[in-house]
């Protein structure tokens, strides 16, 4: 839940006269917190002092009280406006001082209410509905000319993230990446996440899904069977891939080979380099991957899986792409735009082996979602625990063991 | 010899209670008003005789009580002065005579916004490196920034918790050896902290409760004469001890208001 916020400013000698202490200690014992944004220091006896304060609390009534306990003592609420709009000059264009977001919590005020905008992605702007009563993020070429978009600072605050209740590894900062951790503890963790969240579907929550953003080199390595199983047992909701790990999977079942290897021998067969195209071939020829899985083409595997069990699949293509198998979107507007449809009820995303599949979930996910980045690549978990979330995990380690661990966890009996 | 110290004072014509906005009015508890006079009389006689001090007197005004309660004026510093702004209504009726009174005389008038309460010598008062400023009862804390940026001094809020002790002329009277008169329990712990800090506990002269409820720190204090409500033999010895000659008054007339000696004067210059 997002705490309740105002800014304060105390103005005079507050330090030498315990004022700041008091104001401090008062929104603490009646259950508040605070930032101390700024705290000017007068440089002479007889230069006054002067400090903001973000105060929070669980409740606007608690904030009210706090707020009225600590004005007498000459902590006044910073004067706010509203933020300002522009209407957009022409489609797929913001105006010129257009505010990009954040993947924090953020809300602007409209006509003297704070409004939050909904949902929380970073990188593109706000655009507000002509009501002036609501407001919702939006990628820049999805703006229509005369769109009420969101300018310049004020009236516009971003709440920075609370630590998790969850005593899990998610409620450290585990900003560090390194190869060198031992990272039995983390799969448990995340396992123990899992396993909740697929408790709270059976139950009818909504919320509560799990997003798997993955790439090819699962299949190559072997963790093909792991998250068959993840996904036919129920603990995999959404799919982010692009066209190889889908055909690769689909490969496996109809040659024995990823990429021509033979996966049980690991030895490459002759001609084994065109099966994927094959693959790719006979798909085209049934039409979709859900066809071929439901005519019984394609009985195991991830897509198989996923078909069975209903799985929301995005496949996003790219420009190295053979084929692509029907249902690649090769627009990447389109793609990025179905990846973020799929994303609302998204409550823990793995982002397992796959450059450009993690950075693009990671640009569209809010700071909320407790994220586990999964490379041999150190760079990849790097880049995403560089967003500065406290939700957010990196390893290095081989897709294939991270799957099959994570896989044993929650039951899987190879 | 000391410069002379000159006191406004203004005469009790028109004192009664009309009013009660502190726990100490209580319309049913009239003034006498010859007792009050005969009081008034011998304060300022005390004032002007034994002290040395040199009175200006205000034209008392019908209908204004309390314009006798001088402290409230406002804060004059040389040539600067801040006009009240009450907190109460009905002692806002007395501020453009206040005002009037300074321009009269020459003063530059400088005024707070009117949505800042501060009432003048009665809750800013101080030695000559530091005021203390009294907020929570009648003066708004937000005041005392601007009055420290007008008269270039530092200013230390202190909060009043006692709603008798509403002023802090009522509770605080810094003395001219640098001595503290003063009773504890009308200000909130922090203050309590940052006078110690400040006051050296030599210097603290606490009065005790009994005392403080008779206004012994609304006291007037020139050079080492003080001038204070009769009755209050242990501040009385408090003071001796540390040399100063003390002149008890009877003003119990004026209690029945909420002010003793102080309030019913205001240091200029």
């Amino acid at each position: 839940m997002t705490p309740v916020q105002e800014t304060v400013v105390l103005k005079g000698h507050i330090i030498d006269s315990l004022i700041l202490a008091k104001v401090l200690d008062t929104i603490v014992m009646m259950g508040g917190t605070f930032d101390l944004k700024e705290v000017q220091i007068g440089t002479t006896r007889e230069e006054p002092s002067r400090a903001k304060i973000v105060v929070r609390a669980t409740s606007s009534g608690l904030l009210a009280e706090i707020l009225q306990a600590i004005q007498p003592h000459g902590a006044s609420v910073e004067r706010e406006s509203d933020c300002m709009l522009e209407p957009a000059p022409a489609d797929g264009l913001f105006p010129e001082t257009f505010y990009a977001t954040t993947h924090l919590p953020t809300q602007i005020r409209l006509q003297g209410r704070w409004i939050e905008v909904e949902p929380i992605e970073m990188d593109v702007g706000i655009r507000v509905d002509r009501g002036l009563t609501s407001a919702r993020t939006v990628p820049m070429g999805e703006v229509k000319k005369g769109d009420l978009i969101v300018t310049g600072r004020e009236g516009i605050r971003v709440v920075p993230l609370e630590r998790p209740k969850e005593r899990d590894v998610f409620s450290f900062m585990e900003a560090q990446v390194s190869a060198e951790r031992p990272h039995g503890h983390i799969i448990a963790d995340v396992a123990r996440r899992m396993q909740t969240l697929r408790d709270g579907q059976k139950s009818g929550s909504k919320d509560g899904k799990v997003l798997l953003a993955a790439g090819p080199a699962i299949i190559h390595a072997g963790g093909r069977d792991a998250l068959t199983w993840l996904i036919d047992s129920g603990f995999i909701h959404v799919l982010f891939c692009g066209n190889a790990l889908a055909a690769h999977d689909m490969e496996a079942h109809l040659y024995g080979t990823s990429l021509g290897y033979r996966l049980s021998a690991g030895r490459a067969v002759p001609h084994g380099h065109e099966h994927h195209l094959r693959t790719i071939n006979r798909i085209r020829a049934i039409g979709s991957i859900e066809k071929a899985v439901k005519s019984g083409v394609i009985t195991d595997g991830i897509m198989a899986a996923c078909v069975r069990r209903g799985v929301q699949v995005v496949m996003a293509g790219t420009i190295r792409d053979d084929g692509p198998l029907p249902g690649v979107l090769t627009d990447s507007v389109k793609a990025q735009a179905a990846m973020r449809a799929a994303l609302p009820g998204v409550s823990l995303a793995l982002l397992v082996a796959s450059t450009l599949h993690a950075v693009a979930t990671g640009n569209l996910l809010p700071a909320t979602v407790p994220t586990v980045c999964v490379d041999v690549n150190p760079a990849v978990p790097t880049k995403l625990a560089d967003r500065g979330s406290f939700q957010a995990v990196g390893l290095v380690m081989d897709a294939a063991s991270f799957l099959r661990e994570l896989a044993r966890e929650l039951g899987w009996k190879p | 010899m000391e410069a002379m110290s000159r006191l406004l004072v203004c005469a009790p014509d028109y004192f009664r209670i009309d009013y009660e906005i502190n726990p100490w009015m209580r319309l049913s508890n009239s003034v006498v008003l010859d007792r009050a006079r005969t009081q008034w009389y011998e304060l300022t006689r005390v004032l002007a005789m034994k002290i040395g001090a040199s009175l200006e007197r205000m034209q008392p005004v019908p209908g204004l009580p309390d314009l006798v309660f001088t402290a409230n004026a406002g804060v004059v510093v040389g040539q600067r002065a801040v006009p009240s702004r009450f907190r109460h209504p009905e002692r806002r009726r007395e501020e453009p005579y206040f005002e009037a009174w300074f321009l009269d005389q020459g003063y530059e008038v400088i005024k707070l916004d009117k949505d800042l309460s501060f009432e003048g010598a009665g809750d800013l008062l101080g030695f000559p490196d530091a005021w203390f400023g009294g907020y929570r009862q009648r003066s708004d804390i937000r005041a005392y920034p601007r009055l420290g940026e007008i008269f270039g001094r530092q200013i230390i809020p202190v909060e009043l918790v006692d709603s008798r002790f509403y002023h802090l002329d009522t509770c605080f009277c810094p003395l001219s050896g640098g001595e503290l008169l003063y009773y504890p329990p009308a200000f909130d712990p922090y203050a309590q902290a940052v006078i110690s800090d400040r006051i050296g506990q030599d210097r603290r002269l606490v009065v005790p409760e009994s005392e403080a409820l008779r206004f012994a720190c609304n006291a007037v204090c020139v050079a080492k004469q003080v001038v204070l409500p009769a009755g209050c033999p242990e501040t009385t010895k408090l003071l001796e001890a540390r040399g100063y000659e003390t002149h008890p008054i009877p003003l119990d007339e004026y209690m029945k208001s909420g002010g003793s000696a102080k309030c019913l004067t205001l240091a200029l210059d």
